[in-house]
């Protein structure tokens, strides 16, 4: 859906054709520059240096679960209370915040799925220049000095990372506005803050900073008053890293995956925004933010999360970045010096300074720890991870049934059609239009038929109508987000003005959840799912697109929360999917804007991209850094939203798509059709055979989530992830791993004659999983390609398991037989998973129905065993198939059941490739079997 | 084993036409034109000739040819086909992957034999069905193409006369050119002495015109002597002048006394004598008080237009928004419309100037009667000769259009012909739609707004068998951001020509379906059509 456009009047157009007859990329001009951002620029005016906060020793309290200390600004003399927290899984929680704030500060709820567990902190030393902490039984040390205060992580004699080293922590404590319109107002608040605060010492010498500056009390952006009547509120705080030249992390931004230094350039912005027609390699804020930074050495992989969902920017700065290679040569042979050093500074609007400091070592502990701290990837039903055609819009009812219809005439599988906002009723979502989609449960039931299902959207702008139940129902409630004058608050959206209904107030929320009962959703049925764009939230007459920042959700101003805003509407949105079902079935819903924590409520995509080469390129890095950060279920418009694609260009991307996690094509209104088989018998083959890769992986893609529900590992991962140590992936964002086991390569050069694919690990072989060709680790392979390639290696020493007899949708497939690739390693070993259960339900975790097989292949024996041997489940589906790569011919093949039955398997051996191929064990997936080759 | 109880063989009870029933055995999935190559107990050879393997290899539902052949009744094979004999019906060859994956894919429910799907055989209600769309069909493509035979016939008529028709116009056209030249002739003739006669007469009036124009300019200064000479004294004077401030010299809102004094020649006051000498230079400027007042400045719409700039950004938002409907395709129109409208609102109105009408101006007076004569002659003689070539001019469009037609590729047998400048048109719940064949499409909303031009004629746009199938109509009314629209009318054999149904599949692309006699096609015997495809 696109941000601005489009079809709102005549004068729109005209004013839209002005602002794109330069050029068709994003109006910069609409969003801020730091230095149009008042607290940004303030901020960054603050130079590295010392330190005016000192630590009060004096003040120190350790308890069972914390350290609480005082820090006072030497220039104001207002107090800040540092709490410190040792938590479970190697982790540290620095938790700053004035001592007595004027009014309470904003603290971010519903994103920590529970309040973390404490470890205790024990107290190794003591003098007046701070404190020594031990943080656990090994070597770590946390270290608080008093003056200048900063915070100092250390393992043995490495500083792993330091707090306020650079000295920008800056905390704008709340005040009273000292002009005459409040005269009266201050002079009362003074006289309170002098009584409660006996030991401050001299409050005169308080206002030295509070020189009013531009932008403190008022702040205006292009037509836009932003009216701050709590005045400056901004805080910051530097964190360096020693040893570290690599950091990763705070999605949304259309960048490569490696973070760049933002020296004499923007910082990266974190604030939700509907950015159309967005711009690549630049640190302007997206849809979505997830304030979680990950850094990366051979020795450490470390995060840091901050909590904080008002408007953020992150400046990176390092040492090395501006040196050539032979200088970081010279630096080596000479015994440089200076170290490696990443210094990061965050820098938000308003709340409090909340960060965890993830210690991993490994990159897998960093995403345990995190998803400890916010939960792991929703567990998507298996048809989700399928193949899913959008397109805004299919136009009616027939349209819809026409192209089920062209799937099945092309056999090309498909499970989700999608229907953009023109299928509602005048844009009045949970509606349908009377006369393109009269009957809708008959579209469905048409598509049940053939065991699809469908998404509608669903966005969180309510037409301003008083025909209108929702609008009725959410106003007489009270639902709406207030303005500054305590009026709903209003803007314009798709369907003309638009209120925006409070998803920040659990109430709003559970009345929302409701909504999508079948009673009340009129013309949904089980197959119906939901999409929530829009939610950043978009407002096209408001600053930046979205929502004026002192628009109120009951008692907090906009401003204190916009970043978590989408994730409400995902949260609400998806619990309602849920309700519907009695909480039986999974929900499937997907969102554009997200924050940390979204990853529990379902999919989402990097919104409304373009038709273009370097937009497919961009794919991969943006959906890498969300895995990273927790959200696992991501994917790029196949095709590319604005624009059209040369057929060249959409067949890679389908290729490229099909090994991505959420696999969507989706194209914009005024585009030209472009379903699979619109563009000849050869290109459509092309298509068809992406798009059955995928289904025949489908069992692998279904483990992966589950893996990563339970673990928060991403299922699509940068090679860094898995090598860390090899130094040549740390910027690699050209090719990604699935798990472990799959590397993959797409092309996406236009025109391209071949690709250099970078197969790491030393000692480590891959087969290219079309031919089966065997290649060594460690090497870049250039692979030439054709029209049909899509390079995708198997890491020896992996088993994958796969569903082949690919058929229209994954559900037809639930019993189908799986074929096991073994891919042997140079110790003719290989391990792999294979994961079984309703595919739809919460069974698998209430009722514990699921197989969880742990596959292994050692002394010529390959064995299924049980991985949960308290979960029950039974399956029709069989191993139809088992391809052994890298193996060497056996005179016979015997496959054992457990109570002791025997029989000998027919088998092929290809001597030239080294495959051996076992006909038909034809064992039920869920039983124990061992097959011995001799 | 999940699905060791396959069954092998099967049993098909097929009707043959003659009636009677006939039980022939072969595999699963085996169209009857391939049984011979299944033969029970003997080894089986893929069909591609690639390996042979035991017969009870063939539907074990484990896939061991490469082309699929050894599976022709389970879903082993990823390429392989399943055949449903559909008694009563078509036969078909669907996918194996279709083979119980739940869904009912052979009306005679054979492809889910395993899945626990219930599936109602429905062949005989489907060949019902066929059969009588079949038949219905086929007698429309009966009557249909003699309906074709009749539009051939009266095309080759039609084109024959118009033929016709362009040979007499050609001929006629010839002597049209040669009377048109000998009336240019007799024009010129009598143009020549209308020329000088009219020349004479304006001449003879020009002069006389001089001459009034001395005399009403004397009589102007005796008025304003008089005007001026406020005292009656028969001098004027300085202080007398000084009162007209339109005679100031330097225009700087003030005629002074020396100012007054240098218009009067340097003296104090000025008889009319002396005053007739200076009348000349004080004229172009002098304002009879009479005509003197100065005129009303109007700028009240400046202010206004100082208002509306002042509005608050957000207002401008709100209007632009405004303009919202929730019907798209209307704002669509309206999208369109607008820069004529537009233009239209802001086009300057017309300054109406007063005229200056000169009450004193005299009127040339009549021709004399000679002069007017001549002028008569030459006027009917320039009437006979523009109505001549007027003649020539329609006489050419007629050759042109006639060329134009005769040219139009009407199809093989001219059997589109007849729906040249003819318009069909389909209303819809929004629109009416208008299709006037090898000219345009066009859409019009039904309540109010203006039409939008869907495409102009461009080509016939059929397969490379038969183009006549397809016309395509393009570079219609731009669409914002997007293509020019277009329209693709697909031709079907009816009875009837009318436009069935439209539909915009694509953004600004539209689709009509058109039924015509002109391609039906020489319908096969009924029998053919009917048991054509039946196996056997």
């Amino acid at each position: 859906m696109a941000a601005f456009i489009v079809r709102m009047g005549p004068l729109v157009v005209l004013w839209l054709a002005v602002c794109l007859s330069g050029s068709r990329a994003v109006d910069r001009g609409n969003f801020k520059t730091c230095n149009q951002s008042a607290f940004c620029k303030r901020q960054r005016a603050l130079k590295t240096g010392q330190s005016p906060y000192r630590a009060l020793l004096e003040t120190l309290e350790l308890t069972n679960t914390k350290l609480t200390l005082q820090l006072i600004n030497d220039n104001n003399k207002v107090r800040l209370l540092l709490e410190l927290y040792r938590l479970q899984g190697n982790m540290t929680r620095v938790k700053i915040n004035e001592l007595k704030p004027l009014k309470p500060r904003f603290e971010v709820p519903d994103v920590l799925i529970n309040d973390p567990p404490t470890e205790p902190l024990s107290l190794l030393s003591q003098d007046e220049n701070g404190v020594v902490l031990s943080l656990g039984a090994d070597t770590q040390r946390l270290i608080v000095s008093a003056k200048p205060f900063r915070l100092d992580i250390m393992e043995g004699r490495e500083v792993l990372l330091s707090l306020n080293s650079r000295g920008l922590l800056a905390f704008e404590h709340l005040r009273s506005r000292k002009d005459t319109l409040s005269d009266t107002d201050g002079a009362e608040k003074k006289e309170e803050t002098d009584a409660a605060n006996e030991q401050a010492e001299g409050e005169e010498t308080v206002k030295e900073d509070e020189k009013a500056e531009d932008g403190m009390w008022e702040e205006t952006f292009k037509s836009h008053t932003d009216s701050k009547p709590n005045g400056p509120s901004s805080i910051s705080l530097d964190v360096s890293l020693p040893g570290v030249e690599h950091v990763y992390g705070i999605p949304e931004h259309a960048d490569t995956l490696k973070l760049k230094t933002t020296d004499g350039g923007d910082p990266y912005r974190l604030y939700n925004l509907d950015v159309f027609q967005y711009e690549l390699f630049n640190p302007m804020a997206l849809y979505g933010a997830i304030p979680v930074m990950l850094s990366h050495s051979p020795q450490r992989t470390m995060g840091l999360f901050w909590l904080n969902a008002a408007e953020t920017w992150v400046d990176i700065s390092s040492n090395t970045a501006g040196k050539t290679v032979f200088g970081q040569m010279l630096d080596f042979v000479q015994g440089s010096s200076e170290a490696p050093q990443t210094d990061v500074r965050w820098i938000s609007e308003s709340g409090i300074i909340d960060v965890f400091i993830m210690l991993g070592p490994s990159p897998n502990d960093v995403f345990s720890q995190y998803a400890s701290l916010t939960g792991t990837q929703a567990f998507p039903p298996l048809s989700a991870l399928a193949y899913h055609q959008c397109r805004w819009n299919y136009n009616d009812q027939e349209d819809v049934a026409a192209v089920d219809q062209g799937f099945d005439d092309h056999d090309i599988p498909y499970d989700f059609i999608w229907l953009d906002i023109e299928h509602a009723d005048g844009k009045r979502y949970f509606t349908w239009d009377p006369h393109k989609f009269p009957q809708p449960r008959d579209m469905l039931q048409g598509l049940e038929d053939k065991r699809r299902k469908m998404v509608a959207i669903v966005d969180p702008h309510i037409k301003v109508d008083t025909n209108y139940k929702i609008h009725n129902e959410i106003r007489s409630r009270g639902f709406y987000i207030k303005n500054k004058d305590g009026g709903d608050y209003e803007g314009w959206c798709w369907p003309g003005n638009s209120g925006y209904p409070d998803f920040t107030n659990p109430e709003m929320r559970a009345w929302w959840a409701s909504m999508f009962a079948y009673d009340q959703y009129e013309g949904s049925m089980e197959n119906l799912y939901t999409w929530n764009d829009m939610n950043e939230p978009s407002v096209f007459n408001g600053p930046e697109v979205t929502m004026h920042k002192d628009a109120l959700h009951r008692n907090w101003e906009h401003r204190e929360l916009h970043n978590i805003y989408g994730l409400y509407v995902q949260m609400a949105t998806a619990e309602g999917l849920v309700q519907r079902s009695g909480g039986a079935e999974r929900p499937f819903v997907l969102t554009r804007a997200f924050f940390a924590g979204s990853q529990r409520y379902g999919a989402v995509w990097t919104g409304d991209n373009a038709a273009e080469w370097d937009h497919l390129k961009i794919s991969i890095p943006m959906c890498l850094s969300l895995g990273l950060v927790g959200v696992s279920f991501c994917g790029a418009d196949v095709g590319g939203f604005f624009k059209t694609p040369s057929t060249e260009l959409l067949v890679r991307w389908y290729q490229t798509g099909a090994y991505q996690p959420f696999f969507r094509a989706h194209a914009h209104l005024d585009t030209p059709r472009r379903e699979p088989w619109l563009f000849g018998p050869d290109n459509t083959a092309l298509i068809r055979d992406a798009v059955r890769q995928r289904y025949a992986l489908l069992p692998y893609w279904y483990q992966l989530f589950y893996h990563a529900h339970q673990t928060g590992q991403p299922v699509m991962r940068p090679l860094w992830v898995e090598y860390p140590q090899d130094t040549a992936t740390f910027s690699m964002d050209d090719q990604f791993l699935l798990g472990k086991d799959l590397l993959v390569h797409p092309v996406t050069e236009e025109g391209a004659r071949g690709v250099t694919a970078y197969l790491p690990g030393n000692g480590e072989v891959w087969f290219d999983v079309h031919t089966f060709q065997k290649h060594n680790g460690a090497q870049n392979l250039y692979i030439p390609v054709t029209m049909s390639s899509i390079p995708v290696f198997q890491r020896g020493g992996s088993i994958i398991p796969r569903k082949v007899r690919v058929r229209r949708s994954s559900s037809c497939m639930e019993h189908d037989p799986y074929t096991l690739y073994v891919a042997l390693n140079t110790k003719r070993f290989a391990e792999g998973e294979l994961y079984i259960d309703d595919g739809h339900t919460f069974n698998f975790e209430r009722q514990k129905q699921f197989i969880h097989r742990r596959l292994y292949f050692a002394n010529n024996s390959l064995s299924s065993r049980n991985l949960a041997p308290g979960s029950q489940f039974t399956t029709l589906s069989w191993i139809e198939k088992v391809v052994i790569l890298g193996a060497s011919k056996p005179n016979k093949a015997t496959l054992r059941m457990s109570d002791g039955m025997e029989s000998l398997l027919d088998f092929e051996f290809n001597a030239s490739m080294s495959v051996l191929t076992l006909r038909k064990p034809g064992v039920n997936a869920g039983m124990d079997w061992t097959i011995v080759l001799q | 084993m999940a699905l060791a109880h396959l069954l092998l063989l099967t049993s098909f009870a097929l009707l043959i036409r003659t009636g009677e029933t006939v039980e022939i055995q072969r595999p699963r999935g085996v169209p009857l034109s391939k049984r011979q190559f299944y033969e029970e107990d003997k080894p089986f050879t893929c069909l591609d000739g690639s390996r042979t393997i035991p017969f009870d290899r063939v539907n074990d539902d484990y896939c061991d040819c490469k082309d699929g052949s050894d599976e022709p009744g389970t879903a082993a094979c990823p390429n392989g086909s399943f055949h449903c004999t559909n008694a009563g019906f078509k036969p078909a060859f669907i996918p194996s992957s279709r083979i119980n994956d739940g869904i009912c894919d052979c009306c005679d429910t054979t492809d889910e034999y395993n899945s626990g799907a219930t599936c109602q055989n429905t062949c005989r209600e489907l060949g019902h069905k066929e059969r009588e769309s079949l038949q219905k069909m086929a007698e429309i493509t009966k009557e249909g193409f003699m309906l074709k035979q009749q539009l051939i016939h009266e095309a080759k008529k039609g084109q024959e006369e118009k033929q016709v028709k362009l040979t007499e116009i050609q001929s006629g056209k010839k002597e049209l050119e040669e009377k048109v030249e000998a009336l240019r002739t007799v024009k010129e003739l009598a143009e020549e002495p209308e020329k000088e006669a009219k020349e004479r007469h304006l001449k003879a009036w020009e002069e006389q015109k001089e001459l009034l124009l001395i005399e009403k300019d004397k009589a102007r200064m005796a008025e304003a002597f008089l005007e001026l000479d406020d005292d009656a004294d028969g001098f004027v004077s300085v202080s007398e002048l000084q009162s007209h401030l339109e005679l100031d010299p330097d225009s700087d809102g003030s005629l002074t006394e020396t100012e007054a004094q240098g218009l009067l020649g340097g003296a104090d006051r000025v008889d009319t004598t002396t005053f007739e000498s200076l009348w000349s230079s004080i004229k172009d400027k002098y304002l009879s008080q009479s005509q003197s007042e100065p005129p009303a400045p109007v700028d009240t719409p400046q202010e206004d237009s100082k208002e509306a700039a002042s509005d608050p950004d957000a207002d401008s938002y709100r209007e632009d928004y405004g303009g919202d409907e929730d019907d798209e395709d209307e704002e669509e129109e309206e999208d369109d419309d607008e820069p004529e409208e537009e233009q239209d609102k802001q086009a300057p109105p017309t300054i109406r100037t007063p005229e200056k009408k000169d009450d004193d101006e005299v009127s040339m007076p009549p021709y004399d009667a000679e002069t007017q004569s001549l002028i008569d002659a030459a006027q009917k003689a320039r009437d006979s000769f523009d109505e001549a070539e007027r003649a020539l001019r329609e006489m050419d469009d007629q050759i042109k259009n006639l060329e134009k037609e005769i040219g139009f590729d009407f199809g093989p047998s001219a059997e589109f012909a007849y729906l040249y400048s003819q318009c069909y048109e389909l209303s819809t719940s929004e629109y009416i739609y208008r299709l006037c064949p090898f000219n345009r499409v066009s859409q019009k909303p039904k309540f109010g707004g203006s039409e939008t031009n869907l495409g102009l004629w461009g080509q016939w746009a059929g397969p490379e068998d038969n183009v006549y199938l397809l016309m395509k109509y393009d570079h219609g009314t731009s669409c914002w951001q997007g293509p020019n629209r277009s329209t693709t009318v697909k031709l079907t054999c009816g009875k009837d020509t009318i436009v069935t149904s439209t539909s915009e599949p694509s953004r600004c692309e539209y689709l009509m379906e058109f039924t015509t006699p002109a391609v039906c096609q020489e319908p096969p015997s009924l029998e053919e059509s009917i048991h054509g495809h039946s196996e056997l």
